[in-house]
């Protein structure tokens, strides 16, 4: 028998590299001729370049050229351009130099006289918003979009609004968006207890650990690019739109991804400054981003100011959720953390009426993105205290109110429009994960003293999206008897390009050893595949290679008949052989089949293919013909509803009441995301996940001096994503591991759900420690903390952003 | 001029083997020379182009400079040890508790490696205005940005203040102050040593240094006296994440104490001024009484005199108050 490959950990594939430094990554790739570039950058957040004097930078010895927006594709607004004359936040890059080599080039740029017009700037939405309040784009500080039009629009509420919001309130204009289902105030009138309470999160940027460098050059009209990205198949096509060429011209390299959480989705803008420089110079061109200029062009989760109120009856269930959220938008295009928060908690609280309101407003802050649980992960931290301080309202136990509003089995609804999911176990995860925290006891700790140190419990349950499907598979079994799995998707450091080829190799009964990925290189004939996002590889591929795996096996069945006698479905496989059910030493070695699947051509060797795959599958299954017997399908396995998976963190911290303090002493997390694939994978999602969130609620935040427009947590050491000491010693996981039974694999994604648990749990148990008291702002400093412990004046409002 | 970051200029590098060398180098270059230790806030200056000296001196062959030695019957460590071999060191472990504390504390284990503990006392503040360049006060301009209506100064100080509002970032400085350490400071006229807490200045004697090194002088050696060798001490370093962070506030404090009565206490802070600072009143509050809650409480009550907070960082005198009150209950942090 084969081994098993589902549900085991392995050692992927590109482990040995990653460890002994092998790996190359897009900066560590160099080319015949190249130059570096450099980035010019606004100091300042919103201006115009009225003239750009580069002649002495031009002059100085070494420097080879200057690219300017001139020189690149347009962008429509509000699209975001790689290079630009109107710089909207501060950093955003003006034009590159390129030298021979990167202290010339850095050089070169300070010799550039740039002459700037200061333009209106606008860093905070409700400022925004007020009478008079300056917007962030000439255009106007926000997007509509309806049936019959879209278009920009400076959106100003009448100063009663502001004036007759209390202060720390939010104030509530007339939104862009809202929905409700059913009626929110027969739903409060039905409450037992109503919370109302405004909110704040900040905006913080993704800083991944690898800046998202890019080299690049031109090869008989192909551009050859290394980036930094999370996908492959897909930033392929994202870049052939955007240099305006054919799929075919562009070949991409990117092998390695030292992370994206959500900010290099298909890449980003600025990769294109090395594409259109060499384009213009003739050489290749790299172009290194350091840390500060990660900052600012490396995207960033957009922050809310928010309110919400809540109604409860007796037993615990909500009747009523109303939220309203100002979402701070950034600059450039359409992001909708805010419908996704608000979707978010439709979902994890199932309430029997709900209202949202929601305002987007441009800012001339560095570019949002979607960041690991857009929305939800924010939601979630900031409501989930609430659903604590209800809880205690009632005197209802703080697990038991989360089961009774989370949805049963496969009875779940989500958004405007109440889509059902593919299927849930939500309440599963919640009480296994409260027996195995053991809740029953910890739960006797809250707000016990030791010292200075009050214990704090909390529970947060995140649900976000876990999957995608309809993508391609592309498989060959080639006569070196070896299976080669084509992989669209990229690495990020998630190993689901190799844990979703496991798949295609457990229904071709093959033992991993004779298996080999094939991923990272478009010239290395790759399918058309989800993006590496929004945790959806793990489902659509699972399905993809399970799909591919199945044409394969039924031409590897089909085969063996032909030449052995009998029907196909007399023939089974099993460690690289095809033979009879009843006569296993009847049958054929794989190698023999791809030989002969390639003396038989056709469909059998990639020669004929599906007429439903896509224009990209069909090109590299093209270029793979005739090397072996190809499994080659699109996912038709369709499904009905939203895929969700759900994370429920459970933690307990201690807050030290003279100082603010805050220590995570143990953390588990429990989810609900189908068949377990790789069980070290998902322990490294679910934990990896929730340090994120960890930070999210507890250091990471934006600083911006108002008056100037400048930001100044532009360091890893002024950003503070979280250290190793911030982490508790006790991290533990458990998963239902209830099949999807949508899927044929069962697998859902998990790389999004763990951010919202982790950052929930630990807001949920600070409010706990704190004796209930619930700060409703995240992160939650230090500083926050002890103002509260101390009833000392909080160091900023609120609804203040950027601080 | 454009702004360029995470790249340093070319500069001309010195290495010399001897202290004498490089006072000589220092003083060649006068205002253009820059003297390195470990270079974790040197490099952060040049990387970022705001400091560009033509040449560096780098201390790191001085091989006098390094090392922890007797000093009559306390110790003396050269500058250019770093916080690792001052951590490991073990009359610093068994003796001088509260510097292996606070050394501990400074980044992480990689920055300890490598920085000094001469560079953590000389290093230059963390005010994010004065190191993106802003032409402030300390820049040598003619304005605090951070004490501007609107500026953002969570993090700046509480007392000390004098157009500039910036702080010490040093986790070592308090520990030193409070064991009464005294600073040997070369200079091409000889030596002379000043005591730890007249080492550290504020924008009222001098708005562009920390320290009181005039340029050319080198810190060469910290002696620690045998006075509070072995005394109950306390080192508490609050901030926003557990490694690689920076103070909000942090405090030193070492007591002698008999019987149950406190004879004689320092008690030393940072973060909270542009120089780590004294407690001086403190001292004198709590000494002769017992280690109790009482006496813990009248020395937190009088750690804040004086203290103005800005806008954004009224915070930071409640945990002044509670840091040195906790550091007098004659109990470990």
């Amino acid at each position: 028998m084969a081994e098993q490959l589902i549900g085991v950990d392995i050692a992927p594939p590109d482990l040995v590299a990653k460890v002994t430094g092998r790996a190359k990554y897009a900066e560590d790739f160099r080319a015949e001729g190249m130059v570096f570039a450099k980035l010019l950058i606004s100091p300042m957040p919103h201006a115009r370049v009225r003239r750009i004097d580069a002649r002495r930078a031009l002059a100085m010895e070494g420097v080879v050229g200057i690219l300017t927006a001139d020189d690149i594709t347009p962008v429509d607004a509000p699209g975001e351009a790689c290079l630009t004359m109107e710089p909207l936040y501060q950093g955003e890059p003006i034009l590159a130099i390129a030298a021979v080599d990167e202290t010339t080039a850095a050089n070169a740029i300070e010799a550039v006289n740039v002459d700037l017009q200061p333009l209106p700037f606008a860093l905070d939405p409700l400022q925004s918003l007020r009478p008079g309040g300056a917007d962030a784009r000439t255009e106007g500080n926000t997007y509509v979009r309806t049936q019959e039009s879209r278009d920009f629009q400076s959106l100003k509420w009448p100063r009663s609004v502001f004036d007759d919001a209390p202060p720390g309130t939010l104030p509530m204009g007339e939104p862009q968006t809202e929905w409700t289902i059913g009626d929110v105030d027969a739903g409060f009138a039905d409450a037992a207890v109503v919370i109302e309470e405004t909110l704040s999160h900040q905006s913080l940027t993704h800083h991944p650990m690898e800046p998202r460098s890019t080299m690049a050059y031109w090869q008989n009209g192909k551009l050859y690019i290394h980036t930094s990205t999370q996908s492959v198949a897909r930033t392929q096509a994202a870049i052939a739109a955007q240099m305006d060429l054919e799929l075919d011209d562009v070949v991409l390299i990117g092998e390695y991804c030292g992370g994206g959480f959500g900010s290099k989705i298909t890449g980003s803008p600025i990769m294109l400054v090395p594409a259109f420089f060499s384009r213009k110079l003739g050489r290749p061109v790299m172009m290194r981003i350091n840390r500060y200029e990660e900052h600012y062009v490396g995207r960033a989760r957009p922050g809310f100011q928010a309110w919400t109120k809540m109604g409860f009856r007796s037993d615990g269930r909500m009747t009523a959720l109303d939220l309203y959220i100002v979402q701070d938008h950034g600059p450039y295009g359409l992001s909708g953390d805010h419908n996704s928060a608000a979707s978010t908690a439709s979902l994890t609280y199932q309430p029997e009426n709900m209202r949202f309101r929601g305002v987007t407003v441009y800012t001339n802050t560095p570019p949002r993105a979607a960041q690991r649980a857009p929305g939800g992960g924010a939601i979630v931290a900031m409501l989930e205290p609430l659903i604590d301080k209800a809880a205690r309202e009632l005197g209802v136990d703080r697990v038991d109110i989360r089961m009774i509003n989370a949805p049963a089995d496969n009875e779940a609804w989500m958004g405007a429009n109440q889509r059902p999911l593919t299927s849930n176990f939500v309440r599963r995860a919640i009480r296994i994960g409260a027996d195995q925290f053991d809740w029953a006891a910890k739960r006797q700790l809250s707000g016990q003293r030791q010292g200075t140190k009050a214990t704090g419990v909390g529970i947060g349950v995140s649900p976000y999206s876990g999957g995608s499907s309809g993508f391609d598979g592309l498989i060959v079994i080639r006569p070196d008897g070896r299976l080669y799995i084509h992989q669209g998707i990229g690495n990020l450091g998630t190993h689901s390009f190799a844990d979703t080829a496991r798949v295609a190799a457990e229904i071709l009964g093959m033992n991993w050893r004779d298996c080999q990925v094939i991923w990272g290189d478009t010239s290395q004939h790759l399918p058309w595949s989800s993006v590496q996002a929004g945790s959806q590889t793990t489902h659509a591929h699972t399905r993809a290679n399970h799909a591919a795996a199945m044409d394969a096996l039924a031409k590897l069945q089909q085969i063996a008949a032909m030449d052995l006698g009998g029907s196909p479905s007399d023939y089974m496989v099993d460690e690289g052989r095809v033979f009879r059910r009843a006569n296993r030493s009847r049958g054929l070695s794989f190698a023999r089949a791809a030989e002969r699947a390639i003396e038989l051509g056709g469909r059998f060797d990639g020669h004929e293919l599906p007429e439903d795959i896509h224009v990209m599958t069909v090109g590299s299954a093209t270029g793979l013909a005739g090397q072996g017997l190809m499994g080659v399908a699109k996912d038709n396995y369709g499904g009905e509803g939203a895929i969700q998976s759900w994370v429920v963190g459970f933690a307990r911290v201690e807050v030290d009441v003279e100082t603010g303090h805050v220590e995570l002493k143990e953390y588990l997390g429990s989810a609900d995301c189908g068949v377990v694939l790789h069980p070290r994978s998902l322990a490294a999602q679910i934990h990896g996940g929730a340090i994120q969130g960890f930070g999210m609620a507890r250091s990471q935040k934006w600083v911006m001096d108002p008056k100037w427009g400048a930001g100044f947590a532009n360091r890893f050491y002024t950003a503070r994503p979280p250290g190793i000491l911030d982490v508790p010693l006790e991290m533990d996981w458990v998963a239902v591991g209830e099949p999807d039974p949508q899927s044929p694999v069962g697998a859902r994604g998990i790389g999004e759900p763990p951010l919202g648990a982790g950052a929930a749990a630990i807001t949920s148990a600070i409010a706990d420690a704190l004796g209930g008291q619930c700060l409703c702002r995240t992160p939650l400093t230090t500083d926050v903390i002890l103002a509260a412990l101390e009833g000392r004046e909080q160091p900023f409002s609120i609804l203040d952003a950027h601080v | 001029m454009a702004v360029i970051r995470d790249m340093i200029p070319a500069f001309e590098l010195f290495q010399p083997t001897t202290l004498q060398d490089a006072l000589a180098l220092l003083a060649e270059y006068g205002d253009e020379g820059w003297a390195l230790a470990g270079g974790l806030d040197s490099f952060d200056w040049f990387k970022d182009r705001v400091k560009r000296p033509t040449a560096v001196v780098d201390l790191a062959g001085i091989e006098s400079l390094r090392g922890v030695r007797p000093w009559g019957d306390g110790i003396e460590i050269g500058a250019m040890t770093t916080l690792t071999d001052v951590i490991e060191n073990e009359d610093v472990q068994s003796r001088y508790g509260l510097l292996r504390e606070a050394a501990s504390h400074v980044a992480t284990p990689q920055i300890r490696n490598a920085g000094t503990l001469g560079g953590n006392l000389c290093q230059d503040t963390r005010c994010w205005y004065y190191r993106s360049g802003w032409p402030c006060y300390r820049a040598g301009g003619n304005t605090c940005y951070a004490s501007a209506r609107e500026a953002m100064n969570r993090e700046h100080c509480v007392m000390g203040a004098r157009r500039c509002v910036a702080v010490n970032p040093s986790d070592v400085a308090p520990a030193l102050i409070a064991l009464d350490a005294q600073m040997v400071i070369a200079g091409r006229r000889g030596e002379r040593v000043v005591d730890a807490e007249d080492f550290f200045i504020g924008p009222a004697i001098d708005i562009t240094r920390m320290t009181v090194l005039k340029p050319g002088e080198v810190l060469t050696s910290v002696r620690i006296p045998p006075d509070y060798a072995g005394a109950t001490f306390y080192f508490e370093k609050v901030r926003d994440r557990q490694s690689w962070d920076f103070a909000l506030a942090a405090v030193a404090t070492a007591m002698v104490t008999s019987g149950g009565n406190i004879q004689r206490a320092r008690v030393a802070v940072n973060g909270v001024a542009p120089y780590p600072v004294r407690l001086e009143n403190v001292e004198r509050v709590v000494a002769g009484r017992p280690v109790s809650e009482e006496t813990a409480e009248a020395g937190g009550a009088v750690a804040t005199d004086g203290a103005k907070p800005l806008r954004h960082n009224d915070y930071k005198v409640a945990l002044l108050e509670n840091l040195v009150r906790r550091s007098l209950r004659g109990t470990e942090a």
